[in-house]
């Protein structure tokens, strides 16, 4: 038994080859791929190697404003040198496996992957980035984030594809991601959430994670606070991120698992709904007028224990720390 | 923040070395760097797993996909037609005895008729690749007739009509304790406990080197807990004499208890005898689960009765142990649970039942704290539901029942050491708490100002490499909040709780075991100096047992070259790596063995000769010793009295955690412990064992758990399998105690098993006072705090007069 290992040292040579062997699993960081080896659920006839291909690893600032994020781009180097243009995505990334793994580990074999829990979904689905996929035969195709994610680990990547990056536009507002797992580091989600403040729109983006066959959107829930947030005070009314929770629950459609119960995680997604909301725009308030929508007049930040979002709304007492 | 104290007050005094300057700094008392840490450390220890011959091929085993089924027929052909492979063996092909076991010989070496476990080895197979042993591996044809599994423990225990999955029943032992008759009290608790099934998660997977001799023997290599039962197993399955199957120890990559059974040592040595090649088995981490004993999960009640003050009139309990498919260590477990089922607690009426039971479940057996740990976590909760009801405080309550020097345990026997529990207790109590966290200052942790361009800086605590940022004191750390990095609270929804947990463990072997270890000492001139050989049999698992025998060959010798052997059977059995015994008993054989050398030293030593120059003139000396702890006693099968512990150890602990009682997500702030363990050998090595007993338990509180529905194990890896992390196990403060037992080598008393046990019930009481949950069973899971805790909140049967 053999298996051929492919080494393109470009972009065009990468999708050549993929063209003439379709089967051929591609390998960036191979964080996912060599696990799958090595535990057997794979056997491909052959592998091909991304990471001569120098392209991959690169990002730039594209004339329409958005990034263009390579596929190859490590975890580690997204937090280091997009950390302050892509909150949300950054953030994310800080909560992939460890260090080793952040360092060989990329977005690209993240959407390659197009695990469920896969970390890196819910912030692409927030932000409204779109993936920019080729095929030797047909070129470029852009697939927006939430129709790429198909099934249980599938994609509408095409046999001959391969990804080449993801565009996304910088951060116009605050973004959170947040992911809860049985351990403080270096584990899987048992379900996560992100948001995305898109003030100059006057919307907010989500994505949930490991709560659903794919990483999906809360429809529902964005409609909510397009029409319900007011964007022009500030004020934020302390029901209303609960009921955001709800309706993010309410997009999740969990199964009961190793890792925790549908139950449990539909109420954490809208914990983590209500939180990261709660937070978000408390930033955009507290960063002043600036930042804040264009018309948010001047004496408005709100500082803690101010009237607006003192604490979780959402909570049924203060945050308060007993001994004993 | 981290940090140990020793009391020197107390049995501390240098042994002095004999010649002069000689052995005083690596002696006993001191950190003796460990010979194979450097090794350890950077990558270069050899463990088991990479052990090679150059004409060595490669062992791999065919696993029963079932709980349980009956075997119609065995294919070996498929594998055999695969090239490369050189045999695929089956049942029929064991030349001796076809079971083992620890205790009763009741395992077959491979399934013959019917399988009892997901899990269990049918065939081996072995190739010129490890690849393709496997591959031929699966390509045996096994025609399975699935049968009914027992997977209930309690049906299995006291249901007639359950099924037996061994002939003769299904209840491996049922140890009662009967003390006293007077089972009323003004005060009354009640609890169930559920113990979920722990894994020993040592790193290095099974794996060893059996190689054909041409006496007709086998030589094996393999990482293991006690070479000579080992070899007392595989001798009569290979139908060879013992002194033919010669076992040397290879690198441990970790133990706690799981290679105390047998794993893939008979199936290599059988593959070796057969193709007359080397050959070599490595369990991957999958296989791994299947291929060792885990922790017997548990579910006790327990009922205490108390005086309005809080003082214990009586215990009664029932412990139900889940032991799996085979017998392993089950009835020792038992025997534990049992006689420790009340804990370090004066208590004048008792009456507990302690079962073991087979099932269909993963078999379950040793592992670090055995069968004291399960009974520790039930009885604490019980003691924290006592304060509870009396109006004490967790302390006060234990403080009042403590044990001391003199108490009687409930099988009887008088602990005849100190044990001083109540003063551990007040000084754990005593030390300072860890700081309240600043956002409790604010009414929410606020993170820093956003804006698209520092939205990062907000939640970027750590930097790219995991590394704290520097000032973050100042801002709350999402690394000090439960859910960490990965950001589920600012701060919202957290409360903080501290709770207390104190634990006794048996050290050593007990209920009339003939518990035993041998060291050989030779003392001889090697490039004209004295130069100390230490050989036993026992195994370095990682615990710093080779440190240890040097430190005592110096102190007792004088001499500062000591090498202590690669352990193997060519001297006689030092006893298992378990039970927290080898410092007590190869200590005490290597101290015996020093010693008389020592006096054949001094016999053959001409006046104002030094030792260089009488090794000189009269040759090397060498000593064999055999050392045993005072004798045990069974415990009574009607009324579980007797003396049937060596030694008893105390730990107590004091948990405080940041629980976010919304999400069920828990930080656990720092662990604090006070453990007495009568002399301290090794100061670094003593911390290292009760950091990492700490952590264990803190494990089994909070999230190590093998998941196992209708016999079938889930989450056989460390993807789901999860060990805490640097940042789930937090600082701790540690306060050690040596006041020393009169009857045990240098006063020590066994360290490595106590912080293991008082950690887990002390985790737990602390998520208790923080959330106000009943939370009986550990692991305690987000989903028991978030979802379901409350459903405990009123237990019936509980009264206080
Ligand atoms: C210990 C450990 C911890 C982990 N923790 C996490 C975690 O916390 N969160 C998380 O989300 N993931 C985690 N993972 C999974 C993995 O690290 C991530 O999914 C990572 O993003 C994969 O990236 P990679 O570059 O290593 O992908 P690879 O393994 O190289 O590839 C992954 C998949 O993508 C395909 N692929 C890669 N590049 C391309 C391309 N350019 N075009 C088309 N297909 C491509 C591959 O063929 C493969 O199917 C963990 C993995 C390990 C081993």
């Amino acid at each position: 038994m053999t298996m051929d290992f492919l080494r393109p040292a470009t972009w065009a040579e990468a999708l050549e080859a993929k063209a003439e062997r379709p089967g051929a699993v591609p390998v960036q960081g191979g964080t996912d791929v060599m696990v799958e080896l090595n535990f057997d659920v794979r056997r491909p006839d052959a592998l091909l190697d991304l990471n001569r291909v120098a392209a991959l690893g690169e990002w730039s600032a594209e004339e329409d404003g958005r990034l263009r994020v390579g596929a190859g781009v490590t975890y580690a180097r997204l937090i280091a040198e997009l950390g302050d243009r892509l909150p949300g995505l950054a953030q994310a990334a800080r909560t992939v496996g460890s260090p080793q793994i952040r360092n060989r580990g990329t977005v690209g074999g993240n959407l390659g992957a197009a695990s469920p829990a896969g970390d890196g979904h819910p912030p692409l689905l927030a932000a409204g980035a779109e993936i920019e996929v080729e095929s030797a035969a047909r070129g470029v195709r852009m697939i927006p984030a939430e129709e790429f994610y198909l099934g249980v680990k599938r994609s509408a990547l095409e046999p001959d594809e391969l990804i080449r990056a993801f565009w996304t536009r910088p951060a116009g507002g605050p973004q959170y991601f947040s992911k809860v797992g049985t351990r403080n580091a270096m584990v899987i989600a048992v379900c996560s959430f992100a948001l995305a403040l898109h003030p100059a729109e006057r919307r907010a983006g989500t994505g949930i994670g490991s709560a659903a066959p794919t990483p999906r959107r809360a429809v529902a829930a964005e409609e909510f606070l397009a029409a319900e947030l007011d964007w022009d005070t500030g004020r934020l009314d302390p029901g209303l991120p609960r009921r955001f929770g709800e309706l993010a629950a309410g997009a999740a459609s969990p199964i009961d698992d190793v890792r925790g119960t549908a139950a449990y995680r539909r109420h954490a997604v809208a914990v983590l709904a209500r939180r990261t909301l709660t937070w978000a725009w408390h930033d955009l308030w507290a960063a002043g007028p600036h930042e804040g929508p264009h018309d948010g007049p001047r004496g408005r930040v709100r500082r803690p224990g101010g009237p607006v979002a003192p604490g979780d709304p959402g909570d049924p007492e203060k945050p308060r720390r007993e001994a004993g | 923040m981290s940090g140990t104290e020793t009391r020197p007050d107390r049995g501390q005094s240098r042994e002095r070395g004999h010649g002069p300057g000689v052995g005083r700094d690596l002696g006993v008392g001191h950190s003796a760097p460990r010979p194979d840490g450097t090794l350890k450390v950077t990558g270069e220890f050899a463990y088991s797993s990479d052990l090679y011959l150059a004409d060595m091929v490669w062992g791999a085993t065919l696993r029963g996909p079932h709980p349980s089924a009956r075997i119609r027929s065995v294919d070996v052909g498929p594998a055999l037609a695969m090239p490369g492979v050189l045999a695929a063996l089956t049942c029929e092909d064991v030349p001796g005895e076809l079971f083992y076991g620890l205790d009763r010989r009741d395992q077959p070496v491979l399934a013959a008729d019917r399988v009892r476990y997901q899990g269990e080895p049918v065939a081996i197979v072995a190739a010129d690749h490890p690849e393709r042993a496997r591959r031929a591996a699966a390509a045996i044809v096994v025609d399975y007739e699935v049968t009914e599994a027992v997977t209930d423990p309690r049906r299995a225990a006291f249901d007639p009509s359950c099924p037996a999955v061994h002939d003769g029943g299904n209840v491996v032992r049922h140890q009662p304790v009967r003390v006293g008759g007077d089972f009323t009290a003004p005060v009354v608790v009640t609890g169930e406990y559920e113990v979920g099934m722990q894994d020993q998660a040592f790193l290095g997977p099974e794996s060893g080197l059996a190689v054909p001799a041409e006496d007709g023997g086998v030589d094996l290599f393999v990482a293991t807990q006690w070479l000579h039962v080992d070899r007392d197993q595989i001798a009569p399955c290979l139908g060879l004499p013992p002194e033919l199957v010669r076992l040397t120890l290879a690198g441990v990559g970790g133990a706690f208890g799981a290679r105390e059974d047998l794993s893939m040592q008979v199936h290599a040595c059988m593959l070796a005898l057969r193709t007359g090649r080397p050959v070599k088995m490595v369990y991957g981490r999958q296989e791994s689960f299947f291929g060792h004993v885990h922790r017997h999960p548990a579910r006790m009640r327990y009922e205490h009765g108390a005086d309005l003050d809080g003082r214990l009139r009586y215990v009664r309990a029932e412990i139900l142990l889940d032991g799996g498919a085979y017998c392993s260590s089950t009835p020792a477990v038992v025997g534990n649970a049992a006689s420790l089922g009340v804990g370090p607690y004066e208590v004048p009426n008792v009456w507990i039942d302690a079962y073991g039971v087979y099932t269909n479940n993963p078999p379950c057996g040793a592992m670090r704290g055995f069968g004291a740990v399960q009974a520790c976590f039930a009885y604490e909760s019980q003691m924290d539901r006592l304060a509870e009801a009396c109006g004490l405080s967790p302390v006060e309550v234990r403080v009042r029942n403590a044990v001391s020097q003199g108490s009687r345990l409930a099988t009887g026997q008088v602990i005849d050491s100190p044990a001083p529990l109540a003063g551990m207790l007040r000084e754990l109590a005593a030390m300072p708490l860890p700081p309240e966290p600043s956002r409790t200052a604010g009414p929410v942790a606020v993170p820093p100002p956003a804006g698209p361009a520092r939205a990062a800086a907000a939640t970027s605590v750590p930097d790219p490499a995991g590394v704290r940022a520097p000032g973050a004191a100042a801002t709350p750390d999402l690394l000090d909040l439960p859910g960490g990095v990965a950001q589920t609270t600012h701060g919202e929804g957290v409360r903080r709780g501290v709770g207390y947990g104190v634990g006794i463990k048996n050290i050593c072997f007990s209920e009339g075991f003939d518990d035993h270890s041998t060291a050989r000492v030779r003392v001889e001139l090697l490039g004209g100096e004295p130069h100390v050989l230490v050989r036993t049999a026992a195994a370095e698992v990682g615990q710093g047992l080779v440190t240890v025998q040097e430190q005592i060959a110096r102190t007792e010798l004088g001499v500062e070259r000591v090498t202590v052997a690669q352990a193997d059977t060519t001297v006689g059995s030092a006893g298992s790596t378990s039970a927290s015994r080898q410092s007590y008993v190869t200590g005490g054989a290597v101290r015996a063995a020093c010693r008389a050398v020592r006096e054949r030293l001094a016999v053959l030593r001409a006046n104002g000769e030094t030792l260089a120059e009488t090794l000189e003139r009269a040759g090397a000396v060498e000593e064999t010793r055999v050392y045993r702890h005072r004798p045990t006693f069974p415990m009574d099968p009607v009324t579980g009295q007797g003396d049937s512990h060596a030694q008893l150890a105390l730990c107590v602990h004091r948990a405080v955690v940041d629980v976010d009682v919304e999400l069920g997500l828990v930080k656990v702030v720092e662990l604090a412990a006070v453990q007495d363990v009568g002399r301290v050998l090794n100061p670094l090595a003593l911390e290292g064992q009760i950091h990492g007993g700490s952590a264990q338990g803190l494990g089994l509180a909070l999230m190590e758990e093998v998941q196992v529905v209708d016999g079938r194990v889930l989450n056989p890896s460390f993807t789901d399998y999860l060990i805490p992390t640097i940042l789930d196990m937090p600082p701790m403060r540690v306060s050690v105690l040596a006041n020393p037992d009169p009857h045990a080598p240098y006063g020590l008393r066994g360290a490595g098993e106590p912080p293991t046990l008082s950690s887990t019930p002390a985790v737990a009481a602390a998520v208790r006072a923080a959330t106000g949950l009943r939370l009986p069973r550990v692991p305690i899971r987000p989903h028991d705090i978030a979802m379901d805790g409350s459903r405990y909140g009123n237990w019936a049967g509980d009264r206080s007069l």
